[in-house]
């Protein structure tokens, strides 16, 4: 198999969040807000809710999803946000029409504005990633898998997400390193079709794992 | 002495490699912590941890404490109280020494850091005799209804600082520095969470007469009504119609009024019921909180707004379901309905416990989840990494 000239370098991540003084009490201040907070903040209320949420089920999906849920009790609404996919879009501002036009359309239907329990209040917050390299670079498929699997989630999470989302890489750079450091277009293709949605970091490393130890024994054979 | 490497083998894989991975960034960075004392909960017990592990890393941490006189006590004392919302009265002068007493004690210690953190209210106005590096104010306490004129006062100081450390959004108020969230975090390894044997259980809850012979409910907090002891009584009366079970209320009491009268009303119901078991424990009874959580068979922490409680994470990193009340830190410990429960009332507490008596399985099941969280969320590798993350946002 072939030997890339630029290793992989698997970066690790940790989140600092900051809080804003950006609150909802109810569904049409969570609308206002979700129109004026900084993209950073919808970033992390969805994309980020995976670093979160890590072993646990993503049971919401984001957390407008879950304080609609919990805090609002308004099921409707929940499901309508739970739904959304922010990888399907092609940019934080997309994703954020996306949820503005939801929680629009759904306060059109009721005669008043559900408002959240006691307590309940949704404080806005952002997120900075601080990144570290992690372990041994690869410039093999035998040893991108060797790293792979003994790395901290949160490189998952960096290279399969954060790398899409806010870093301009749409591929992702496990993806991206296999198509164009290793020539391995075929498996580039099928882990660039792994679903990142409504799953655990770990789920995500098993399925690339599977597929890399696919693609091994098969030219072993 | 304890060292990041012991660790691994609690801490999610990884952890502790990301943690010198970051320590790599920031080596050469100098730390100084400033508190008001070296012992008790909150700051002290944190840095107690926290500070050896910075050192045995490589980063020079020093943690220096500040003082005052009489005056000076009883002004901080009253103002943490008023800006937890407690109604205060505070006399300009009083706040005038208080900041006075900071003057004299800038004068006393090394300030120069590349971060200098101040912790909670007694050291906070040293802001004013800043150096060149960067100063963060941690605030350990909930200061969201704070008295609106001693914020007034306190805000001007918070804000020469470069940033915020609050342990949860909500516990916030309006700022015009930065506001990060690191949560609070238990020390698997210390006294009070390390693992001990069912042989030293039974001889620690011997010791404090509990007998392990039917199932313990436990709750761990201060005797005050904030705690709501007395709601987790009336909720233990309305499941032993059905079950067999103890209740231990261990917790350490106050000198003060309140804390008194709810001792007094504990030891009335435990009079009459053999079963209502009160426990007044010294605060450094560390081992013997770890015993009665690991003897406990569901542990309730039925607070009422009361900061962020890390008693809850103690309790599941010890394998057992919490039922919980609403707010504040409980609700981000708990998950309702996967390592425990988020009650509203003394009935929602009542209904919980029986059905989970009436579903052991579940108490396992609950447990072991709760033990993953508290390992994910809630361990000191959490914090020191989130601290080192700090520190490398600030100071690069």
């Amino acid at each position: 198999m072939a030997t890339a000239l630029n290793p992989f370098v698997f970066i690790g991540c940790v989140e600092l969040r900051q809080a804003l003084d950006r609150h909802a009490l109810d569904e049409r201040e969570l609308m206002d807000r979700l129109e004026d907070v900084p993209a950073g903040s919808i970033f992390y209320h969805t994309h980020g809710y995976f670093l979160r949420h890590r072993p646990l089920t993503t049971a919401y999906g984001n957390d407008f999803a879950r304080w609609a849920a919990v805090e609002v009790r308004d099921q409707a609404l929940a499901e309508r946000l739970a739904v959304v996919d922010p990888f399907e879009f092609r940019d934080l501002e997309n994703l954020r029409e996306e949820l503005v036009t939801i929680v629009h359309d759904h306060l059109r239907g009721l005669t008043t504005v559900p408002r959240a329990e006691p307590g309940g209040v949704f404080h806005f917050q952002q997120s900075h990633i601080v990144t570290v390299e992690l372990g041994p670079r690869a410039t093999t498929l035998a040893e991108f898998r060797d790293g792979l699997a003994g790395v901290d989630a949160s490189a998952i999470y960096f290279h399969m997400v954060e790398a899409r989302a806010r870093l301009g890489r749409p591929s992702g750079d496990f993806v991206e390193w296999m198509r164009t450091s290793l020539g391995l277009a075929a498996l580039a293709q099928r882990i660039e079709r792994i679903d990142t949605f409504m799953t655990s970091l770990e789920r995500v490393r098993a399925r690339v794992l599977s597929l890399v130890d696919q693609a091994l024994e098969a030219h072993a054979a | 002495m304890i060292r990041l490497d012991d660790y691994r083998h609690v801490a999610p894989p990884g952890v502790v490699d990301i943690i010198l991975r970051l320590t790599e960034r920031v080596r050469d960075r100098r730390i100084l912590h400033l508190s008001g004392g070296r012992f008790g909960e909150g700051p002290a017990e944190m840095l107690t941890t926290a500070v050896p592990l910075f050192q045995d890393l490589g980063v020079d941490t020093r943690w220096e404490i500040t003082g005052g006189d009489a005056t000076f006590y009883a002004t901080t004392a009253a103002l943490r109280a008023a800006l937890e919302g407690a109604e205060r009265v505070l006399a300009d002068e009083a706040l005038a020494h208080y900041v006075e007493m900071n003057r004299i004690n800038a004068k006393k210690l090394r300030l120069d850091a590349d971060m200098v953190i101040v912790h909670d209210v007694q050291p906070a106005p040293l802001v004013g005799h800043r150096g060149d590096g960067r100063w963060v104010w941690r605030c350990h306490f909930d200061a969201s209804r704070a008295q609106r004129r001693v914020w007034s006062f306190f805000r001007q100081i918070i804000n020469q600082y470069d940033a915020a450390v609050f342990s949860l959004p909500e516990f916030g108020r309006r700022l015009s520095v930065p506001q990060y969230v690191i949560h609070p975090a238990i020390d698997p390894l210390s006294e009070k969470n390390r693992e001990i044997g069912p042989r030293d259980v039974t001889t620690i809850l011997g010791a404090l007469r509990v007998a392990q012979d039917k199932a313990l409910l436990l709750q761990v907090g201060a005797f005050t009504r904030a705690q709501d002891p007395l709601g987790v009584v009336n909720a233990y009366r309305l499941v032993k119609k059905h079950y067999d079970v103890r209740l231990v209320l261990a917790g350490t009491a106050g000198d003060d009024r309140e804390s008194l009268e709810v001792l007094a009303d504990l030891r009335q119901a435990a009079h009459h019921d053999p079963d209502i078991v009160v426990l007044e424990l010294p605060p450094e009874a560390h081992l013997q909180i770890n015993a009665l959580q690991r003897a406990a068979t569901i542990v309730l922490q039925k607070s009422v707004r009361v900061g962020f409680q890390l008693a809850a994470a103690e309790a599941m990193w010890k394998g057992k379901p919490v039922i919980a009340g609403v707010g504040g830190g409980l609700s981000q410990q708990v998950i309702n309905d996967v390592t425990g429960y988020v009650v509203h009332s003394v009935e929602g507490a009542a209904f919980r416990l029986r059905h989970l008596l009436n579903n052991p399985e579940l108490i396992a099941r609950m447990g072991a989840a709760g033990r993953e969280h508290v390992r994910r969320a809630f361990l000191v590798t959490r914090h020191l990494m989130e601290s080192l993350a700090l520190l490398a946002h600030l100071t690069e």
